[in-house]
């Protein structure tokens, strides 16, 4: 991750040298995926533009822009325009401000005059929301209001029904109910973007009247990057899990020198205080799935000395690795990436000393490091950064640190049997490979935006795509789900076909890297073939198109026995297989129930 | 802070904002001697120019601003 991109960042270095890091930026753009995202503004978006370009394409997003004439949101959203129709939005952000709301409820009022007036407010933007959703079925983010800038009622404006507070407060509520109902709206949330900035420098009059800004032009970094956030968590590409220091990150001081009575956890000094506080929010991470992990300078004896201390709240048991040793950082940090299958880049290195976090970025630069600080502003600043932004959450999120580890447990299990087919049987795994089910659609859109390594095609889903794949008689849709004997891995396998005649052109095929070398693709495509019968395919096609990241399904077809049709330039290669007479299944080691 | 000094940092802001090292200000240098220099990167200079100096400008002075010489004479009258 770009240093001047990092939170906490010099917000002002990001507008001065945009175009600077724009072009260190653009140094990687062929890993990036492409987006198209349509910004319609309620004031003068350019700059949001320019600073939301540059976060998205740190997170791996290469955005193309749609944005709209000054003010012409409503106009944009709800009647549309030949330039967007054509332009097909992947997202939509609404970027509006409280200046926007055409009216606020006069001291005279009634409160049901009130009521009318929030209702019609509201609707304005319930109209936008759908009639986005109608014509380009595409996720929606919208800002919802900053609290105003002055107070006429002072204290009671909070309470008072005539109050400008009330009534933006009123109005946001409505937005998160809308939101909740799972349609596509994603909240970006300046209410709290722009108290955690400071509301009166954040609506600075003067950018409104200079520049019809919403909001101060140094203030636009922190909004960018919230947006940026929600788009990449959108599309899959949330950090996965924390690597964590122990001395003087999880607790205070050295346990190898200090022992376990002398480290500062607990409640006995404002410094102990402060560890259990930032211990806490880390285990609060835990629980909505983001994955923990120990790489620390220590003998492992005493790493575990000090996360047994009596008073500490994170425990052995919630760590899936924990490297304690002498190896330098970057080497045991790729080593905890390998063990938990994911690309080091997935994963947030968390350290007190700079050395350390220098050795680790210069040794895997997608890694990312922030500047720490003292040990009270490290949860803001872990929090801010939104490495993990929640946009849906699964049942699999909230179990993830637990299919992880009996991941592990397996690995060590599998080095006990000599034959590995043996192993996969002791294994005792069950499938269930279904078309898909609607509960599953947002897992499985989930899936599709973040599985780089065993994908195919690469080819990235929102949810309402993964439900018109669903719903479309001419297309395929399998997903597998897996067990064993050590627990619910969830659904770990997409695959998507299209059906023309007798022929079935597979679009997506995925897999989750936990459940690599089980045999699940051999379930999956046993699956897959019983489906192509039933309709009366006689032959599969299937693509694989090369990215950086998945090399490893290069041959996947040729191992399943298809014939290499064609292969371009780019080492795009095209596989068929004809469905034999008596086709004899490939799954030998997992039970499939339906 | 000496008229020169003042211009030498302006010239560093000017070359940071249009990441162009080669850029030289002049007295008289307005937005139409620098292509990319419009209504909305000139709010990036305002921005850029009062983290350097680490002053705040009023609406009267931004509007004032049309050349890099009456910038210069309004830093130098506030710091």
């Amino acid at each position: 991750m770009i240093k001047e991109l990092t939170y906490p960042f010099d917000a002002d270095e990001i507008i001065v040298k945009k175009r600077a890091i724009k072009r260190k930026l653009l140094e990687d753009k062929d890993n990036m995926v492409s987006k198209k995202v349509a910004i319609l503004g309620g004031y003068t978006t350019n700059n949001v533009k320019n600073i939301l370009e540059l976060f998205l394409m740190a997170n791996g997003i290469l955005p193309e822009f749609y944005e709209s004439e000054y003010a012409r949101y409503y106009e944009d959203a709800v009647f549309g325009s030949e330039e967007l129709d054509s332009f097909a939005p992947d997202v939509v952000y609404i970027c509006t401000c409280n200046r926007n709301v055409p009216f606020y409820p006069d001291i005279t009022d009634n409160a049901e005059e009130i009521d009318r007036l929030l209702d019609d407010t509201y609707s304005r933007y319930l109209d936008m929301w759908e009639s986005i959703r109608e014509r380009y079925n595409c996720p929606v983010i919208q800002n919802n209001f900053e609290m105003p800038y002055y107070r006429l009622l002072g204290n009671s404006d909070a309470s008072d029904l005539h109050g400008r507070v009330n009534f933006l407060t009123r109005l946001n509520m409505k937005f998160y109910e809308y939101a909740r109902s799972g349609n596509g709206l994603y909240i970006c949330d300046i209410n709290y973007i722009s108290a955690d900035y400071g509301l009166s420098e954040w609506s600075d009059p003067f950018y409104w009247y200079m520049y019809k800004y919403g909001l101060n032009a140094s203030a636009i970094p922190y909004l960018a990057m919230n947006v940026a956030n929600i788009i990449k968590s959108i599309y899959g590409k949330n950090k996965k899990g924390l690597v964590l220091d122990l001395d003087n990150t999880l607790w205070g001081g050295v346990i190898g020198d200090d022992g376990q009575d002398g480290i500062e956890i607990g409640q006995e000094s404002s410094d102990a205080q402060a560890y259990s506080e930032f211990q806490d929010y880390i285990s609060e991470q835990k629980k909505i799935g983001v994955l923990l992990n120990v790489n620390s300078k220590n003998d492992l004896e005493n790493a575990l000395l000090g996360l047994q201390h009596p008073d500490s709240k994170l425990s052995p048991d919630d760590f899936i690795c924990i490297k304690s040793n002498w190896e330098p950082k970057d080497r045991n940090f790729k080593e905890i990436a390998d063990e938990l299958g994911l690309l080091p880049e997935s994963l947030v290195f968390v350290d007190d000393n700079p050395a350390e976090r220098q050795i680790v970025t210069d040794s895997l630069p997608g890694v990312s490091a922030p500047e720490m600080g003292e040990i009270h502003e490290r949860i803001r600043v872990l929090d801010r950064s939104g490495f993990f932004e929640v946009t849906s959450l699964s049942d699999d999120d909230l179990k993830r640190n637990d299919m992880y580890k009996t991941n592990v447990i397996r690995r060590k299990q599998s080095e006990a049997f000599s034959d590995y087919h043996e192993y996969l049987l002791s294994l005792g795994m069950k499938a269930v490979i279904c078309p898909f089910e609607e509960l599953y659609y947002p897992r499985i859109a989930q899936l599709t935006n973040k599985s780089n390594q065993f994908n195919l095609t690469t080819k990235r889903y929102t949810v309402e795509e993964i439900a018109s794949a669903a719903a479309d008689n001419e297309t395929i849709t399998l997903y597998g789900r897996l067990e064993d004997r050590y627990g619910d891995n969830g659904i770990v396998s997409v695959v998507i076909g299209n059906v023309s005649g007798e022929v079935c052109d597979i679009t997506l095929w995925l897999m989750s890297c936990r459940v690599l070398k089980r045999d699940m693709e051999y379930a999956m495509f046993d699956a897959l073939v019983d489906e192509c019968r039933e309709v009366g395919v006689k032959t599969i096609i299937g693509n694989y198109y090369p990215t950086s990241k998945n090399s490893m399904v290069a041959e996947h077809y040729k191992t399943l026995g298809f014939s290499l049709c064609s292969e371009d330039e780019q080492g795009h290669t095209v596989w068929s297989f004809d469905i034999p007479f008596e086709y004899s299944r490939k799954n030998t080691v997992i039970d499939i129930g339906k | 802070m000496t008229r020169e000094k003042i211009f030498d940092k302006l010239n560093r802001v000017f070359q940071d904002v249009f990441d162009n090292e080669t850029l030289e200000l002049e007295d008289n240098t307005t937005a139409d001697d620098i292509e990319e220099w419009d209504s909305l990167t000139h709010i990036d200079l305002v921005v850029a120019v009062e983290r350097e100096f680490g002053i705040k400008f009023s609406m009267g002075e931004v509007r004032k601003m049309q050349n890099v010489g009456e910038m210069a004479d309004i830093i130098q009258k506030r710091i």
